[in-house]
């Protein structure tokens, strides 16, 4: 029923997809898998019509589309069940199920009428036990699922795009979600699946396409692949960036985490040596970013130990943690990495002022800091220009500076080179080595996977907050990703 | 010549306050030149002194990204608790005005806390304490002010060492305060807050701190204000009335963003001047002083329009 052929996007001159093909039909559970930044979102974007591809086709139901925004799409039977629900939690299942499109009686919405049809649809796929009239507030994850199905269903999509269903869903419910994917199959609703877990993948699915790098790997029968060939299909790709030589051998144990967890992370034990890099690897929200802040003290842990240098510490905010010698460069250089407004100086010095502060500025910390910029090799107009102005990488630098003043003997590095260009992303990951052979221990979070094999001494691997395993150093992309995934080998 | 133009050229496009101070001044010069005979230009900076105060004050709370509305109630509430605990008595007027300080720091600390811990937007905090303060003056003095200040609490206000009025050494005082606060590592954090407080607070500032303080030397710098406004005039439920958004008014029009992060005091204190010297020239114009606050309402959102130009460019 949807035909993609040679679909083709970019973005601000960066090739996000290109020469996709992939083909739905009435009936089938296609799934999309690929690593993260593979091109999946944007591929069902552009299947939603939320995207307009630059180059390629769209045909649906026989004949060649081009959609204007997603209410179009929808309006043509296409529906997309995002990971997070559009759902108005005040308001009852049928209110959201017919929002906007309220059956009317003499000017007045039917509440009847639309509580009536709305309660046939839940029959019509199996969830009678869900009333019309529940606060969709008040619902659990699985059922507010639901209605987002039934409001789907109620502008008579013909297939839907599931992106990532189960990531919010608790065990149990996932076979519940079984359960009705099957119904809707059943009735000749194709779905394209969108999912980080191969179970799911092999459990569900009729064909697999993998997506890498934005290009379509390949299209496969599910019964005629194993859990382990399709991650060799997902990660197949040459190592060639260059990378500065790894550490010959672990120093002390710096940061140890015993049993460590708080509401996203459970049991976490690990040890950071000095003179070397950890590498955090795992799928978006496997509970990665939450490690590095918890050991900050921005989402603390409420349990487990933690010791540094051998002394049990605990820390509860950031503040703490930067005063026992730990420096945290965020994943989000705008949000949280950045006062774009104020000078490269004041950024770099930003730090330094918090943790000691003075009545009046001191030559030799104001030199400090402008040794430092030099030394990473901040290039900006001058130290006094606005550093959002600055390229990316630059800014990168200018956040390394701010925490290399205070010499710190742990960092953690969260996605350090994203939106980073080439050059400059080699400068980082020579800085980090430096950081390392000098006796900082370091904790370096990446999606890139070759960036983090080519650069962790020893890995852990996370999945749903917990270490799902550590690895040495040397390990190959599909050890990882099967860890990552769940895929059992 | 050409360097001097150059420069004045970079410092308006720094300061453009300046630019337009310096225009105004030169209107004045030509409408009134009397109002550059030493005494006037005093007695002129004697009056424009509590609105300065006031504005370096809250360009405190404004570059950490909040707002204080409390300052205007807080002068009045300090006036006529002042004229009642002095009443007329000498002996009391030093301890009466340590204790306006005290009151200040109170009400600030209180501001700061309530926005910062417990979530309140300091729209509404400040607000509310205006409100408050408001009420609780009119009913400690049962609707009509009581007692009356000494002739040593209003010399502050009204006389001079020599040709120097007490008000604009203290004026000179409590700017070089604000402007060494803003040059020592606490200013710096405390653009940084106002500037990105995720950020700040992920790089170690004492974000919940920083903002405090800020409230704390607004609401002082009000209880100092407030010293001065007491010595120039009568006591009355009036003195403080408005003053808040003069200050605001005076704050935006030296260019310091609302929302934080950007801008100096010394702009800050440069947009209180301006306003007093404008408000002066309407007058000598002949302009009914009844327009004093359709004109600052016209300014404050042309201030805030062109600054959102400005940063969207």
């Amino acid at each position: 029923m949807l035909q993609l052929r040679g679909v083709g996007k970019s973005f601000l001159g960066v090739q996000v997809l290109q020469d996709v093909d992939l083909e739905l039909a009435a009936g089938e559970v296609h799934a999309v898998v690929g690593e993260n930044g593979a091109g999946k979102s944007t591929l069902m974007k552009i299947a939603s019509g939320v995207y307009h591809p630059d180059a390629g086709t769209v045909r649906w139901l026989g004949r060649d589309v081009s959609f204007r925004d997603p209410r179009q799409a929808q309006a043509a039977g296409i529906g997309i069940i995002h990971q997070e629900f559009n759902l108005l939690a005040d308001r009852t299942v049928a209110q959201n199920v017919f929002l906007g499109r309220e059956p009317l009686r003499r000017g007045l919405v039917d509440t009847a009428a639309m509580n009536e049809r709305t309660a046939s649809l839940l029959a019509s796929i199996g969830e009678e036990s869900l009333s019309p009239q529940a606060i969709v507030g008040r619902l659990g994850v699985a059922q507010q699922q639901v209605t987002e199905i039934v409001k789907a269903l109620s502008l008579d999509a013909r297939m839907l795009i599931m992106d990532e269903p189960t990531a919010a869903l608790a065990d149990h419910e996932v076979e519940l979600l079984y359960g009705l994917v099957r119904r809707l199959k059943a009735r000749g609703m194709g779905i394209l699946y969108v999912s980080h877990r191969l179970k799911e993948v092999f459990d569900l699915t009729d064909r697999i396409t993998v997506l890498k790098d934005g290009r379509r790997v390949t299209t496969v029968d599910t019964s005629s692949i194993t859990a382990d060939g399709l991650v060799r299909h997902m990660v197949g790709r040459e190592l060639s960036h260059y990378y500065p030589p790894k550490s010959a051998e672990a120093g002390q144990e710096r940061l140890t985490l015993q049993g460590a967890g708080n509401n996203r992370l459970h049991d976490i034990s690990l040890a950071l040596h000095a003179g070397q890099v950890l590498g955090i690897c795992g799928l978006q929200g496997s509970g990665r970013s939450a490690l590095a802040r918890a050991i900050f003290g921005v989402d603390a842990f409420t349990r487990g130990n933690v010791h540094l240098d051998g002394a049990s510490i605990r820390l509860s905010s950031p503040r703490q943690a930067i005063r026992a010698g730990i420096a945290y460069i965020t994943e989000d250089r705008k949000a949280e990495g950045l006062t774009a407004q104020q000078s490269v100086l004041d950024n770099a010095m930003l730090a330094t002022r918090a943790l000691s502060p003075r009545w009046f500025a001191t030559a030799g910390r104001t030199l400090k800091a402008r040794e430092l910029l030099a030394a990473v090799e901040v290039h900006a107009a001058s130290e006094e220009q606005e550093v959002r102005y600055l390229s990316g990488g630059n800014q990168q630098k200018v956040i390394l500076a701010r925490w290399l003043a205070l010499t710190p003997r742990v960092l953690l590095f969260d996605e350090p080179t994203r939106g980073i260009d080439v050059g400059a992303k080699a400068a980082i990951h020579d800085l980090i080595r430096k950081l390392a052979s000098e006796g900082a221990a370091v904790l370096m979070i990446s999606s890139d996977l070759p960036e983090l094999l080519g650069m962790s001494d020893r890995l852990a691997v996370m999945r749903d907050g917990r270490i799902a395993g550590e690895l040495p150093g040397t390990a190959d992309e599909e050890t990882v990703m099967r860890l990552a995934t769940g895929a059992s080998s | 010549m050409s360097s001097l133009a150059l420069r004045a050229r970079k410092v308006s496009a720094r300061q453009p306050i300046l630019l337009i101070l310096l225009t105004l001044l030169f209107v004045l010069a030509v409408r009134q030149p009397e109002f550059y005979d030493p005494a006037s230009l005093l007695a002129f900076l004697k009056r424009a002194a509590p609105l300065v105060i006031l504005a370096a004050g809250q360009y405190f709370v404004i570059v950490a990204g909040d707002f204080d509305l409390s300052v205007g109630s807080l002068v009045t509430a300090e006036v006529v608790i002042a004229a009642r605990l002095i009443d007329g008595d000498p002996s009391m007027t030093w301890p009466v005005i340590a204790i306006m300080i005290g009151f200040g720091l109170v009400v600030g600390l209180a501001n700061g806390l309530i926005t910062t811990l417990l979530h309140v937007p300091s729209f509404i905090t400040t607000l509310g304490m205006y409100l408050i303060l408001v009420g609780a003056v009119y009913t400690w003095t049962g609707g009509s002010p009581r007692g009356a200040l000494t002739e040593q609490f209003r010399m502050l206000g009204r006389n001079s060492i020599g040709i120097v009025p007490y008000a604009v050494l203290i004026l000179a005082c409590v700017a070089t305060i604000a402007l060494l606060l803003m040059r020592s590592d606490f200013g710096k954090t405390l653009l940084a807050t106002g500037d990105n407080p995720r950020t700040a607070r992920l790089s170690g500032v004492p974000v919940v701190r920083a903002r405090v303080i800020a409230f704390i030397l607004s609401a002082v710098f009000a209880a100092v204000a407030a010293i001065l406004l007491g010595g120039f005039g009568g006591v009355s439920f009036q003195v403080g009335a408005g003053l808040e958004f003069s200050a605001i008014t005076a704050v935006v029009l030296g260019g310091v963003a609302l929302g934080g992060g950007r801008g100096t005091v010394t702009a800050a204190m440069l947009g209180a001047l301006t306003l007093e010297v404008l408000f002066t020239l309407l007058n000598v114009l002949g302009v009914s002083g009844a327009l004093k606050s359709a004109v600052q309402g016209l300014i404050i959102i042309a201030a805030v329009a062109i600054g959102a130009r400005r940063s969207r460019s």
